[in-house]
C-alpha cells in the first residue's frame, strides 16, 4: 500500500483511540470546534480541560513533526484572501451546524447519529462543490 | 486535575493522528475534495481508521453507567435534522474547500509558526464569535 494511505489509516486509528479515551474516561465527545470555542469564550468550571486538550493538540503536532517530512507545509496555492474567507466560513458554519469533521465526522458517525451522518455528507458535498467551482471559475 | 491530564493526553494523541494522517496539509484536503479533478482519495482512510476504532467506544459505553472520571456521558440525543444543521454544515464545507483547513488540523498546525495558519485560526475565531452576534441581532 502507498505510504500516504497507510499513514492516513494509522493517523485515523490514533484519532479514534483518542476520542475513545475521552468518551470512556471523561464522558465527552471530541468535537474540536466546540472544545476550542469553549477556550475562546469560557464557561465557569468548563474551561480547564478544554485548554489542556488544545495544548495537547499542539504538543501532538510538535512530536509527530519529528517523524515526518514537512507535515505543515501549505502547497495548496490558495491566496491569503482565501485563507481569511475560508477561516471565517469554517468558524461560522461549525457553530451554526454544531460541529466539524471531528464531532460529526468521527464521533457522530461512530455512534450512527442521523444528524451527524447528514451533516458529514453535507459538508463533504459542499466541499466538493466549493473546490470544483473555485477551480472552474476562479482558477486557483 | 485528573481530567485535565486526560484531556492533555487525548489532545496529544489527536494532534499526532491529524499530523501523521496528512490532515494538516491543505493541499491534501483540497485534493480529497477535488473529485472532478485530480482526486486524491487517501484521506478517506483517516475517517475509516478513526471510525473503525471509535465505533467500539460507543458499544462499550452502552454497558457502562458512567465514565471512569465523570458522573455522566455528555452525549447529545438530538436526532432532528434541521435547516440550522444542514446550512451550517454547508457553510463549513464551502470554507473547508476554499482554505483546505478544518478546525483541528488548523489549531494543530499552529506549531509550525506559519503566519498563514495564524491568520486562518484568527479568522475562524472571528467567525465563531460572529455567530453569537448574528444570533443576538436576529432575536
Amino acid at each position: 500500500m502507498d505510504q500516504a494511505w497507510t499513514n492516513a489509516l494509522l493517523g485515523g486509528g490514533l484519532i479514534g483511540l483518542s476520542a475513545t479515551i475521552l468518551l470512556l474516561v471523561s464522558g465527552r465527545v471530541t468535537g474540536i470546534s466546540g472544545i476550542f470555542f469553549g477556550v475562546l469564550k469560557p464557561v465557569k468550571n468548563d474551561f480547564h480541560w478544554r485548554l489542556m486538550f488544545v495544548l495537547g493538540l499542539l504538543f501532538g503536532g510538535f512530536i509527530a513533526s519529528f517523524f515526518l517530512d514537512s507535515p505543515f507545509i501549505n502547497l495548496s496555492g490558495r491566496p491569503l484572501t482565501a485563507v481569511v474567507i475560508g477561516g471565517f466560513l469554517v468558524g461560522f458554519g461549525t457553530r451554526l451546524g454544531s460541529g466539524c469533521t471531528s464531532g460529526h465526522g468521527v464521533c457522530g458517525i461512530s455512534r450512527l447519529s442521523p444528524r451527524s451522518i447528514a451533516a458529514t455528507l453535507t459538508f463533504i458535498g459542499a466541499g466538493i462543490v466549493s473546490v470544483y467551482l473555485i477551480s472552474k471559475i476562479i482558477g486557483w | 486535575m485528573k481530567r485535565g491530564l486526560v484531556a492533555l493526553v487525548v489532545g496529544l494523541l489527536f494532534g499526532m493522528g491529524l499530523t501523521i494522517s496528512g490532515m494538516t496539509q491543505p493541499q491534501k484536503i483540497i485534493g480529497f475534495l477535488d473529485v472532478f479533478g485530480n482526486w486524491d482519495p487517501s484521506l478517506a482512510f483517516v475517517m475509516m481508521g478513526a471510525i473503525g476504532v471509535h465505533f467500539f467506544a460507543y458499544r462499550i459505553a452502552k454497558h457502562q453507567t458512567s465514565p471512569l472520571l465523570a458522573d455522566t456521558f455528555l452525549v447529545t440525543s438530538n436526532k432532528e435534522i434541521d435547516n440550522k444543521l444542514l446550512v451550517g454544515a454547508a457553510i463549513f464545507g464551502i470554507g473547508w474547500g476554499i482554505a483546505g483547513y478544518c478546525p483541528g488540523p488548523a489549531i494543530t498546525s499552529l506549531v509550525s509558526l506559519n503566519s498563514e495558519v495564524f491568520i486562518f485560526v484568527l479568522s475562524m475565531s472571528v467567525g465563531m464569535f460572529f455567530y453569537d452576534f448574528w444570533l443576538k441581532s436576529r432575536n
